[in-house]
């Protein structure tokens, strides 16, 4: 059987982990390419839907990636983001899904090996947690 | 139905080494609504931007996904490419297959895979793409000028020339800053007040300036082009039209030489009413609440010696808080920085003896107009020192205090040497620690090389312990270069502190919605090619604020940053972003959650129809209220929840 592959959602913030992403690249720092970036401008925009959504058409993780505390370039954006990650996480939890799918993280722009660090943390963690069940169930 | 052309750009060999740029191409051309796909080597060329145009004209397109290197770095490269082509700019979607793809994987497989998931989900949003217009605001043409330093005061000028009126807003009653606290300055050894003192008066007198001293920033709203600012007036309990600036008053006042005097360092006494220094301008006097008896108490022996004393009747002990109202277009923030206060260093010994000085205090002995009258005198005996050492990066370079190099102190110090020997003679014995001299400025290098030639004991390395002797100070060095331990025996010790940012920064950055940097400096937008801007727009930094600098990096900066500033002044409009919030009217039913959630108070209600709208010149397009919005009323524009779930769908 060919090896489990996760596919990987990310909502990055233009102005810190986008960037911060472009960064990995411009630096060759190499990471897994099951990250596929819809670039937001702050992970404050980061619907509830948005991750509903990409979990229910089967991504097997989603990651929010926005400026650090304190940082957001919209002052205060990625607070918004990590109080509606954690509903987000309670829905999830309450259809009995697994909400360690939905990934928050603070990173820079200056920051490209922490966004490859990332990248690697979720496909191991999610390699470990197997393919998303909801995809497979739309399969049958 | 939309007619979209996907680009798709080799960027030499980046993306086509890894991507199979042909694959993608015929894959994206099989794409629904997608017309026609082309691989061009390089899409941002001027042969690459014609085919662009070319073919959007051919195939009579609406809309283009161009697929190449970050949107952050040709988006608007290829926005104007597309207008140019007869389309919408904001019809225009970027693929980023470079930085997020080719350079990041090398599996050939596994990276093209991944760049078609992209460009699947950008013809998507692509095909939804609406078209917007460019609104415009008109910019109010005066500058608002923040700090009275030297940065301050060349922006202030700068601006002042090119025609625009300047509020020049300081906090303490003269302008001049840490410069004018100065005696000499490196490495041409000018006498700070020489160089410093006609730019002063030059703004004192500018028909263009309004001078705004003991005063402070409020608040700030608006933006870029239009920004309202509440500026507080301390009362100066004096009437500036009056004041002649005699300082018979000073003279006069029973608390004469019993006040600090925060000008000296607090080496010398002022009054309660004080001139800070004898350039300063406004050349007025000021009374300090905190130490006028009459203020204090409601009297003053059998009246206020000052007002009889005062001639031209200009002491006003009824003078109220004020606050003032200004319109501005754009900001230079030069608000500079603080030293840092040594006494939290035990070892340096700078709170256990009064010979222990850093070099502002320093500076304040060896000018003329200082509290010695220039003479280099020991603070404990007023005795002349018969050996003096410098001790460098006091907290800088220092993990445990900052982490930064202050930039200025080994020139500082090494400057002090030359005056030293100036005015004490080769009698004197000098001792430098250091930890690496950096002298990496114009002409640093040479005078570096010709303080070393005179006289002096260098050290490399930082002491363990400044103690207290009966007859002086001893200090314990080793020094790495020798790899001795030597026990020295001083008079004087002269510490060169690490330059941090100010105690009120974060306050102060809130109040203007700047960012700082981890060490507490303010942020400029990027740290190489946008140094005086921030992530305001119309609001710029210059000088010490942003970090630590010399005058010259500091005048250079201040230029840079009043003449972006003036870029915004000149025009009559600015064209506002479109990709903002919009709320459909039909939809809302006006529970004012966006008018919560809205960082930049860019959200209202409005009172008569319940239905919140969007002020534009205010709104940044951060999308908050869009997420916030539970009856999906509000829209980013060019970010729709349409399009995004679209994208999902699209990527997976």
């Amino acid at each position: 059987m060919e090896e489990f592959e996760p596919k990987i959602v990310g909502f990055l913030c233009n102005w810190c982990t986008y960037a911060g992403a472009d960064l990995a690249g411009t630096s060759r720092i190499q990471y897994p390419p099951n990250i596929r970036v819809i670039r937001l401008m702050c992970s404050g925009s980061v619907d509830s839907i948005y991750i509903m959504k990409a979990i229910l058409e089967g991504a097997d993780a989603v990651l929010i990636g926005g400026c650090h505390p304190g940082d957001c370039h919209y002052l205060n954006g990625n607070y918004k983001a990590r109080r509606k990650i954690v509903l987000v996480k309670n829905i999830l939890e309450t259809l009995g899904m697994e909400k360690e799918r939905i990934w928050i993280r603070w990173i820079s722009a200056s920051e490209g090996q922490k966004f490859a660090d990332t990248v690697r943390e979720i496909v191991e963690e999610t390699k470990k947690l197997g393919p998303n069940p909801v995809a497979q169930r739309w399969n049958i | 139905m939309s007619r979209v052309g996907v680009f798709i750009c080799h960027c030499g060999v980046n993306i086509a080494s890894v991507v199979n740029v042909e694959g993608l191409t015929e894959f994206a051309s099989g794409l629904d609504g997608v017309i026609i796909a082309k691989d061009y080597k390089y899409m941002c060329s001027d042969v690459g931007a014609q085919l662009i145009k070319d073919t959007i004209k051919e195939y009579n397109l609406d809309g283009v996904v161009i697929a190449s290197c970050s949107p952050r770095m040709h988006e608007h490269t290829f926005r104007v490419v597309a207008e140019d082509g007869g389309i919408n700019p904001f019809r225009v979607e970027i693929v980023n297959i470079r930085e997020q793809c080719s350079w990041a994987h090398d599996d050939r497989d596994k990276a093209t895979k991944k760049a078609k998931l992209l460009v699947n989900a950008a013809v998507a949003k692509a095909l939804l793409l609406e078209p917007l217009e460019k609104s415009k605001t008109p910019v109010v043409h005066n500058a608002l000028v923040i700090g009275g330093g030297i940065a301050g005061i060349q922006a202030s000028l700068d601006l002042a020339d090119d025609g625009f009126k300047v509020y020049l807003v300081e906090k303490e009653p003269s302008i001049g800053g840490r410069m004018s606290q100065l005696d000499k300055t490196f490495p041409t050894l000018d006498c700070s007040s020489c160089i410093l003192t006609p730019k002063m008066m030059e703004v004192g007198n500018h028909r263009n300036i309004e001078l705004m001293t003991y005063c402070e920033i409020v608040s700030v709203e608006g933006s870029i082009g239009n920004y309202k600012v509440k500026v507080r007036k301390k009362p100066r309990y004096v009437d500036v039209e009056k004041c002649t600036g005699c300082t018979d008053c000073v003279n006069a006042c029973r608390m004469k030489g019993k006040v600090p005097d925060e000008f000296n360092m607090k080496l010398g006494n002022r009054s309660a009413i004080y001139m800070p220094f004898p350039q300063a301008i406004p050349l007025k006097c000021t009374i300090d609440p905190n130490s006028c008896i009459y203020l204090r108490t409601g009297k003053c022996g059998k009246g206020p010696l000052c007002v009889e004393a005062c001639e031209a009747g200009a002491i006003d002990f009824k003078q109220k808080e004020e606050i003032v109202d200004i319109n501005v277009g754009s900001i230079v923030v030069a608000t500079g920085y603080d030293l840092l206060d040594p006494s939290s260093l035990y070892e340096y010994g700078y709170s256990r003896s009064k010979d222990v000085i850093t070099t502002l205090e320093l500076e304040r002995l060896i000018s003329p107009s200082g509290p010695t009258g220039g003479e280099i005198l020991l603070p404990s005996s007023g005795e002349k020192p018969e050996s003096v050492t410098f001790i460098l990066c006091v907290g800088s370079r220092d993990e445990t205090q900052c982490s930064w190099c202050c930039r200025v102190g080994c020139m500082s110090a090494l400057k002090h040497i030359h005056l030293l020997r100036e005015h004490l003679g080769t009698g004197v014995e000098i001792n430098l620690f250091y930890t690496d001299i950096r002298s990496f400025g114009k002409g640093y290098e040479e005078f570096y090389r010709s303080t070393r030639a005179k006289e002096v004991n260098f050290f490399r390395g930082r002491p363990s312990e400044v103690r207290c002797v009966s007859d002086g100070l001893k200090i314990d060095i080793f020094d790495t270069i020798t790899g001795k331990l030597f026990e020295i025996k001083t008079g004087m010790v002269v510490l060169v502190p690490a330059l941090v940012p100010r105690a009120d920064s974060e306050e102060f950055a809130r109040i203007m919605n700047l960012t700082r940097s981890r060490d507490g400096f303010f942020l400029e937008a990027h740290p190489k090619l946008r140094p005086v801007d921030t992530c305001v727009n119309g609001i710029f930094i210059a000088g010490c604020c942003q970090g630590p600098k010399d005058i010259a990096d500091t005048v250079s900066q201040a230029s840079g940053a009043a003449s972006k500033a003036a870029a915004i002044l000149s025009k009559d409009e600015l064209e506002n972003d479109p990709m903002i919030a919009w709320v459909d009217p039909v939809i809302c039913v006006g529970c004012g959650i966006c008018v919560e959630v809205c960082p930049y108070s860019a959200r209202i209600l409005n009172e008569v129809t319940r239905i919140a709208e969007v002020d534009e010149a205010l709104c940044t397009g951060c999308g908050a209220c869009v997420s916030a919005c539970p009856s999906n009323a509000s829209v980013h524009k060019s970010f729709t929840k349409q399009q995004i779930i679209q994208m999902v769908d699209s990527i997976i």
